[in-house]
């Protein structure tokens, strides 16, 4: 968030790195106003159907964003992310739906899914503490699949979850008595549902940002990382790494049960084939595709991943005007191609598409480094080579 | 260096790995401000005693204390926390942190900020944030790694790498630091600017613990030596006394003794 | 039975584990891509050839087999050789986005639907011991021991076997003392997958059908049978495949009586998880394995 940042002093005293003040706070405001407009412009460039996708875009990257404090700065590999998305999401589905006749207010069931689905981290995270890698991934794998199978079938004898149906008619969400499903007019402009959602995704998706940015340059941070990079030795530097572990699961689940009570109360229903493995997976593709570790690959990747389904729907279109019909139907392309994409980024961009600067170098070094052992060229004291 | 205090007391540690036994009762006692050190053939035990003392293993016997404070059975960070630092025998950075970061991670004991104090990022933290940032470029000046802070600790070249980690090690600000073969891998002029590093240290109050396979670097610097061999201690005391034992000239020191200085060139890790 | 099948499947994820300490995610796609190339070339030549019913899945399986040794060595050449040094998240993104390749790849060709397995293979039960069996039961098992000896023998008892375990110990020192380590691999993901082959027309003719999307739950309780017995431990993935078979069938037969009715046998599939996740916390070297060094 460099906005932020250069919002508190004014930022003459120190010259930024790209430009001058004054050419970066034209970019600041450009960057907002695009941002503000993003819903006109894409809806009369696109159609109203991508204002959808764009609102499922912030979804996406507060979600990404989360399992990024996880697998990104911990290195905790978490397969089963998506059950902190549908702890938050049923959470909000049971408290604001007929299903139990309850209709908890929006400022009250945010936090409070933030903080149950925190709690899951933490439960789902402490067994797993001793395990790395490959294992770890494979548990939380195994606990995702094991929430999922509880939410289809918890319908008998009591009926908790309503089973495979879901629960619908979930209540939208209402800021100060104003209803995001409904269409308001300021003047002569007017904010159908979709416009009302995205401005409330874009402000919680900015604060994500910000607190994954505040928590990445601070000592907490710097502790994840160094869990990542060796936990032995983390915890040889004086890391109480069990605890810091924790915090990351939680932290990450926490983000995810806002993504979740949003997405339930954005789709009006929820059931448990929204929170299958393959989500999990996707979620995964986001942190991974952009760039583990760095905020902005990650976004770049949420963005990227939720609109690259989308836009493969012209393939049928596409294959009408050059072939003169459709041979493979859209809709089981996407998926092809969507892993076809993933192989290829991982093929030629290891490192994501957006990987932090660190990293970039730490690759090229990696190469260099290949032969460098003990006892290779010597480098004394003042840095230069000795004889 | 008048009435030699006890800091830390090493009592009757033993451990063994399946059938083979890596120590057996082995005890010693390092006064504070002090520089020790444990010498002995490769496979003695000396980085097994490093890692019982530091925590990363748990003793079958015996137990270490630290100014009278038990360490044994406290968890790895704690034992940080209570004052003991150290390197690793094959250096174990945090590759993709900076060179500064990595010392800052160091000092992960003595700092506060949470999670919450890092996203509100009030004045107090802004406050400690500056200081350790302070600290660490200070640490780095010390151990001449200042010109690469900002560069990723894995690309840093073999020697810097080293003497990074005892900067990490110190940044805990640790009232003794343990060294595991600070000195392997480099050549005069580095093994000659470590040495004046951790004369540097003892004068500064710190008590250094060190493992060395460079016998002139050990006898010229430390002012007690335990020898370990097939983890046992077999003598213990000045470098000159322990020099002169003929169980250790029979153990270790016979063929380096002959060539004094001479590292074993092919050593295997 | 089940746990035979498991067990075959698991054979493969172990063994390239073993290997490579990958997992290959797109093995229970294999299996799939098996089950569907033998149901096809049973369907097409079994329809008023009049030839007899073993002969006609004799027949599948002898195409399917060398059908996904084909699949498998290119999943190795085209997607893994390539990040062979690559972080190892990389390679998992790899076998993920492989998978999802390949169950896609059949869902094109094969369409969404359940295709069947004609009933060509005896199915009226026999009552052995007091328990009650079908001809093609007793094939699964007899056919899985089988292929296990000759698994066990191939890798104690020849060359490629010793080969194999020198790579799965050290890559760089296996082929310093000149094994070709490209090509070991290489076979591994060949036996892994003609071993998937088999198993996947065992449970086309064991459920009667197939499905484009049975590849990935499949290939999740294999990878839990292998975790469970020790992975990278051959001898272990028998056993675990076996173990969890059993621990599915009697805990989806007891669980409503344990718990009094509140759970049904729609729980059977957290079984698998259940069971993965006790043993990963609590006996993270599996059954048989050994405990896995920590990697500095």
């Amino acid at each position: 968030m460099p906005e932020a940042r250069s919002a508190a002093p004014p930022a003459a005293s120190r010259a930024g790195p790209a430009g001058s003040p004054l050419a970066r706070s034209v970019l600041s405001v450009l960057a907002i106003a695009a941002l503000l407009l993003a819903p006109f412009l894409v809806d009369a460039l696109l159609g109203r159907a991508w204002v959808r996708v764009l609102d499922l875009v912030m979804l996406y990257t507060m979600l990404a964003l989360g399992l990024n404090i996880v697998v990104g700065f911990a290195g905790l590999l978490d397969l089963g992310y998506i059950a902190f998305f549908a702890v938050g999401a049923y959470l909000y589905a049971l408290c604001a739906s007929p299903h139990f006749g309850l209709h908890l207010p929006f400022w009250l069931l945010l936090p409070a899914a933030a903080l149950v689905a925190g709690l899951f981290g933490m439960l789902l995270g402490a067994p797993t503490l001793k395990l790395r890698g490959d294992y770890l991934a494979i548990v939380t794998l195994g606990f995702g699949e094991i929430i999922r199978i509880f939410l289809n079938n918890l319908n008998a004898p009591v009926n908790l979850t309503n089973g495979p149906q879901g629960i619908t008619l979930i209540r939208p969400i209402e800021v100060a008595g104003v209803s995001m499903a409904k269409m308001h007019s300021i003047g002569p402009v007017s904010f159908p549902s979709l416009y009302n959602y995205y401005y409330l995704f874009l402000v919680l998706t900015l604060l994500v940002i910000f607190v994954s940015a505040r928590l990445q340059h601070s000592r907490v941070g710097r502790a994840w990382v160094a869990i990542r990079e060796d936990e032995l030795a983390a915890s040889a530097s004086g890391v109480n790494t069990r605890n810091l572990k924790l915090l990351a699961f939680a932290m990450g689940a926490s983000f995810g049960g806002i993504a979740g009570s949003l997405y339930a109360s954005f789709q009006g229903f929820v059931s448990p084939e929204s929170f299958g493995l393959m989500e999990s997976i996707m979620v995964l593709c986001m942190v991974v595709l952009g760039g583990m570790g760095n905020i902005r690959g990650v976004v770049l990747g949420a963005a990227l991943l939720v609109t690259l389904p989308e836009a493969l729907r012209y393939i049928g279109p596409l294959q009408r005007s050059l072939f003169g019909q459709v041979h493979v139907e859209p809709s089981d392309l996407r998926l092809l191609l969507f892993g076809v994409a993933l192989v290829l980024v991982m093929r030629w961009r290891p490192a994501g598409l957006w990987p932090s600067a660190v990293r970039r170098r730490e690759f090229v070094a990696a190469r260099a480094a290949a032969g460098d052992m003990p006892g290779g060229p010597g480098i004394s004291t003042d840095g230069k080579p000795s004889p | 260096m008048t009435a030699p205090e006890t800091l830390l007391s090493v009592q009757g540690i033993s451990k063994a790995f399946g059938g083979v036994q890596a120590l057996s009762g082995v005890s010693i006692s390092v006064a504070r401000g002090s520089v020790y050190g444990l010498i002995g053939p490769n496979g003695a035990g000396k980085t097994t005693l490093f890692n019982v003392i530091t925590g990363l293993i748990a003793p079958d016997a015996g137990c270490c204390t630290l100014d009278g404070r038990r360490l044994t059975g406290e968890p790895v960070h704690r034992v940080v926390q209570m004052g003991i630092a150290r390197t690793f025998q094959n250096i174990r950075l945090f590759h993709q942190m900076s060179a500064l970061e990595n010392v800052m991670v160091g000092m992960h004991a003595r700092s506060r900020t949470g999670a919450l104090g890092a996203i509100l990022r009030t004045r107090t933290v802004r406050e400690e944030e500056a200081r350790l940032e302070a600290d660490a470029h200070a640490l780095l000046e010390r151990v001449g790694v200042e010109a690469h802070a900002n560069d990723p600790a894995g690309s840093l070249p073999y020697g810097l790498q080293r003497r990074l980690e005892i900067a990490r090690a110190l940044a805990s600000r640790p009232n003794m630091v343990a060294l595991d073969e600070p000195a392997a891998g480099m050549n005069a002029s580095e093994t000659a600017s470590l040495r004046e590093l951790i004369v540097g240290l003892r004068d500064g109050g710190t008590t250094v613990l060190l493992i060395e396979h460079d016998v002139r670097l050990v006898m010229g610097l430390c002012d007690r030596v335990a020898v370990l061999d097939h983890g046992q201690l077999i003598a213990e005391g000045v470098p000159a006394q322990v020099q002169a034992d003929p169980a250790v000239i029979e153990a270790y020191l016979g063929a380096p003794a002959a060539e004094p200085g001479a590292r074993a060139a092919g050593r295997p890790h | 039975m089940l746990g035979s099948i498991y067990a075959l499947v698991a054979l493969g994820y172990t063994m390239v584990y073993g290997i490579l300490g990958l997992i290959n995610f797109a093995h229970g796609e294999v299996v799939m891509i098996g089950s569907m190339i033998a149901i096809s070339v049973v369907v097409t030549i079994g329809t008023g050839s009049g030839l007899p019913g073993p002969v006609v899945v004799l027949a599948g399986v002898g195409i399917a087999i060398p059908a996904c040794m084909l699949l498998g060595a290119l999943l190795e050449r085209v997607a893994y050789r390539p990040l062979r040094d690559a972080p190892r998240l990389t390679a998992l993104i790899t076998a993920i986005g492989m998978s999802i390749v390949l169950q896609n790849l059949a869902m094109i060709v094969w369409g969404r639907q359940y295709i069947s397995f004609p009933p060509l293979l005896p199915s009226e039960p026999h009552a052995v011991l007091g328990a009650t069996v079908t001809g093609t039961q007793v094939i699964i098992v007899m056919l899985t021991l089988a292929l296990m000896g000759a698994l066990l023998l191939l890798i104690h008892r020849t060359r490629l076997g010793r080969a194999m375990r020198a790579t799965s110990q050290s890559p760089a020192l296996a082929g310093l003392m000149g094994v070709d380590v490209n090509r070991i691999i290489l076979f591994t993901f060949m036996i892994g997958s003609a071993l998937a082959a088999v198993a996947g027309v065992m449970i086309a003719g064991y459920y009667g059908q197939a499905h484009y999307h049975m590849g990935f739950m499949l290939g999740l309780k294999a990878f839990t049978a292998a975790v469970l017995g020790g992975i990278g431990n051959v001898s272990g993935a028998m056993l675990g495949g076996l173990a969890l078979g059993v621990i599915e069938s009697l805990g989806a037969g007891y669980i409503g009586a344990l718990t009094g009715g509140f759970l049904g046998s729609h729980y059977q599939d957290v079984f698998a998880f259940a069971v993965l996740i006790l043993v990963l916390v609590f006996r993270p070297s599996g059954l048989l394995g050994e405990r896995v060094a920590e990697r500095a």
